[in-house]
């Protein structure tokens, strides 16, 4: 498996394996209204496409801004995606190192496609990674003091032959799945200042765990 | 350290496990001095709650010394405190609308899913009680991990002996969220079902509500008699038709508020509580749910069902259509403890409540598993068994 070869697979942010700019675009504008009704697309029995949509609200008892800022911060992401090993910035891009299966990782470069300050970021993956990705998350007032409402939304379509294979083996761990414990994560480490563990020793924590797994 | 596990169906053991960690910031480590087994503990003893694992530690009813703190802990060494059973983060919607029991942080993330499959939403985290709600080491050890002890745990003044104060880890505040929940008025007649620790408290706090009249409905007659010394007066199921009994006793007009301090091993011969205990054997998830179902035809139209005993699973056959027709209202869930907490401290520190009258054993940490098949089996005489770590053996009492 080279390290061209897996996108963002496997990560919260990385799951997106995007079918191309063009469908992401439309894709992207139809988030909040899939269809005839007012719910978000990824919530239709059928969202009439192709392609595999993971997406995700929670509410955080933060202001806006401070979750834009953590979150534009990409390097501050490996701390609640269990899956990132580390996200470095390289000439403007960034280099997301991503744990694969029996050890091994991957990386993955990103470029930021639109970001507007406090409300939303979206990142796609650069056109030489063998895998296009895009992801986006958006933060919105709740109502009163609730705080902020965070939607990740991701778009991925696993590429056919031995790559799709590996990634799809890559995909056990369910992107949904992936995308919901990441961002209770967030939501964690963004409430409580720590992400909650039932470990019960230093060398049962969730670290630990996931490095052993790993091998 | 040695800790209460569980390995099975009635099987309980005092292992030597490995003494828990700071981990989190906000983490404290306790020295436990008292520990309760709760009605609750027996249905992870009975196996009819999903989700628990051999070797997992159980207890939610501890207290015990501080002796050692994370970096944001409030926590100080040497303080003794009670922890409430309910783990709470303080920051999320849940937690500051003091729903504590409902709070989103404290379960981790990867615990969630199967609660959420269950019951739409994930449960929060509680000590000792499955992985369903986090797989937290519980409190029946020498020692504990305490996560967010900056939040939960309430210091305990040092002339409160232990057997004063232990109760406000649970079942105190949770006899009290019990009757609020009734809304009890002055004038009003109050039945509740279930003359166990939670029933118990239920009644004292329903007097102190100021209830006209609380009628207590068990077959124990040792748990009826506490019952009675509490100002109740009492109905044995094994001998009265309670329904018709509760019509009486309020006037022809049925209880303006019910309390089910029962849950979900509700005793009783009824034909549909014998198939429930067949389909609980045989696990598929069925809760035996005929106190429940008594108190909502014994409420009065307009009257108000309040749930604190536990349920986990589905039931057959429930009334919903007296529930309707009659207009009634159901509160219910896991207490939010640490709403109550200061408060009860004050009300036992003034002597308007004492939770001493119902301990009936004090046993060593290492008969933990005699004290459980007790308090299961001989449930009359058993009403409530601390297990004390450092206790020696022989001075049980
Ligand atoms: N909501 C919460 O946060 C919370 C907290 C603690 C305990 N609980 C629950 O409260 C319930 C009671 O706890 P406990 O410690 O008092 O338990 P317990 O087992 O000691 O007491 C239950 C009592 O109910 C009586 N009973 C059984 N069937 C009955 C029936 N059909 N009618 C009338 N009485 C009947 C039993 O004889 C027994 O005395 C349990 O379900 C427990 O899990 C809930
Ligand atoms: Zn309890
Ligand atoms: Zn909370």
């Amino acid at each position: 498996m080279s390290n061209r070869n897996i996108g963002l697979a496997g990560t919260i942010a990385g799951v997106a394996l995007a079918a191309g700019g063009a469908a992401f675009a439309g894709f992207l504008s139809q988030r909040r209204k899939g269809g005839d009704d007012d719910a978000p697309l990824y919530t239709r029995k059928q969202p009439g496409t192709d392609n595999a949509i993971v997406g995700r609200t929670v509410t955080i008892r933060k202001p806006r801004a401070e979750l834009y800022k953590f979150w534009r911060d990409f390097q501050n992401l490996p701390q609640f995606m269990e899956n990132v090993e580390t996200i470095r910035e390289e000439g403007g891009a960034h280099v997301w190192v991503i744990k694969a299966p029996a050890g091994q990782t991957v990386n993955v470069k990103t470029e930021v496609s639109q970001d507007r300050e406090n409300e939303m970021i979206a990142w796609t993956s650069l056109d030489d990674s063998d895998i296009e990705t895009n992801g986006e998350v958006s933060f919105e007032d709740a109502p009163g003091d609730r705080g902020t409402r965070v939607s990740l939304v991701m778009f991925y379509d696993a590429p056919a032959g031995e790559l799709g294979r590996a990634i799809a083996k890559l995909f056990q761990r369910e992107p949904q799945v992936q995308a919901r414990h990441d961002l209770k994560r967030f939501k964690m480490l963004m409430e409580t200042g720590e992400i909650a563990t039932s470990a019960h020793t230093k060398d049962q924590t969730r670290k630990a765990k996931q490095q052993e797994s790993g091998q | 350290m040695r800790a209460l596990t569980w390995h099975g169906t009635h099987d309980v053991r005092v292992d030597t496990v490995d003494d828990p960690e700071i981990i989190n910031p906000r983490d404290a480590i306790l020295k436990i001095t008292s520990t309760a087994i709760c009605g609750s503990d027996l249905h992870l003893y009975d196996g009819v709650i999903p989700g628990v694992l051999p070797g997992d530690v159980l207890g939610h009813e501890f207290m015990g010394e501080v002796v050692e703190t994370g970096s944001d802990s409030t926590l100080k060494k040497g303080q003794r405190v009670v922890v409430p059973f309910t783990i709470a983060c303080g920051g999320c919607f849940h937690c500051n609308i003091k729903q504590y029991s409902a709070c989103e942080n404290s379960n981790p993330a990867e615990k969630q899913d199967m609660s959420a499959t269950l019951y739409g939403h994930p449960m929060a985290g509680l000590f000792g009680y499955s992985h369903l709600t986090g797989g937290y080491s519980g409190g029946q050890a020498e020692y504990v991990r305490v996560p967010f002890s900056d939040v939960g745990p309430i210091v305990i003044p040092d002339h409160l002996e232990d057997d004063k104060v232990l109760f406000l880890s649970d079942i105190l505040p949770t006899g009290w969220m019990g009757a609020e929940n009734a809304e009890i008025e002055p004038d009003d007649t109050v039945a509740v079902w279930g003359c166990g620790p939670v029933g118990l408290f239920a009644i004292q706090s329903a007097i102190v509500m100021g209830a006209s009249k609380v009628i207590a409905i068990d077959h124990y007659p040792h748990r009826l008699e506490l019952a009675k010394q509490l100002g109740a007066e009492v109905i044995d199921f094994r001998k009265t038709d309670v329904r018709e009994a509760l019509m009486e006793m309020s006037g022809g007009i049925g209880c303006d508020a019910v309390i089910d301090a029962v849950g979900m091993e509700a005793h009783g011969f009824a034909i549909d509580n014998m198939l429930d205990i067949a389909k609980q054997k045989i696990g598929i998830g069925a809760d035996r749910a005929s106190a429940l179902k008594q108190a909502i035809l014994a409420v009065r139209p307009g009257g108000r069902v309040s749930i604190p005993g536990v349920y986990g699973g589905m039931t057959d056959k429930f009334p919903l259509g007296a529930l309707m027709e009659k207009g009634l209202q159901v509160r219910t869930g896991q207490t939010h403890v640490q709403r109550y907490t200061k408060d009860l401290l004050e009300k036992i520190e003034d002597g308007m409540l004492d939770t001493t009258f119902l301990i009936s054993h004090r046993l060593p940490l290492e008969d933990a598993a005699r004290g459980y098949k007790n308090f299961r089996e001989e449930q009359d005489s058993w009403t409530k068994v601390i297990l004390k770590p450092g206790m020696e053996q022989e001075k049980a009492a």
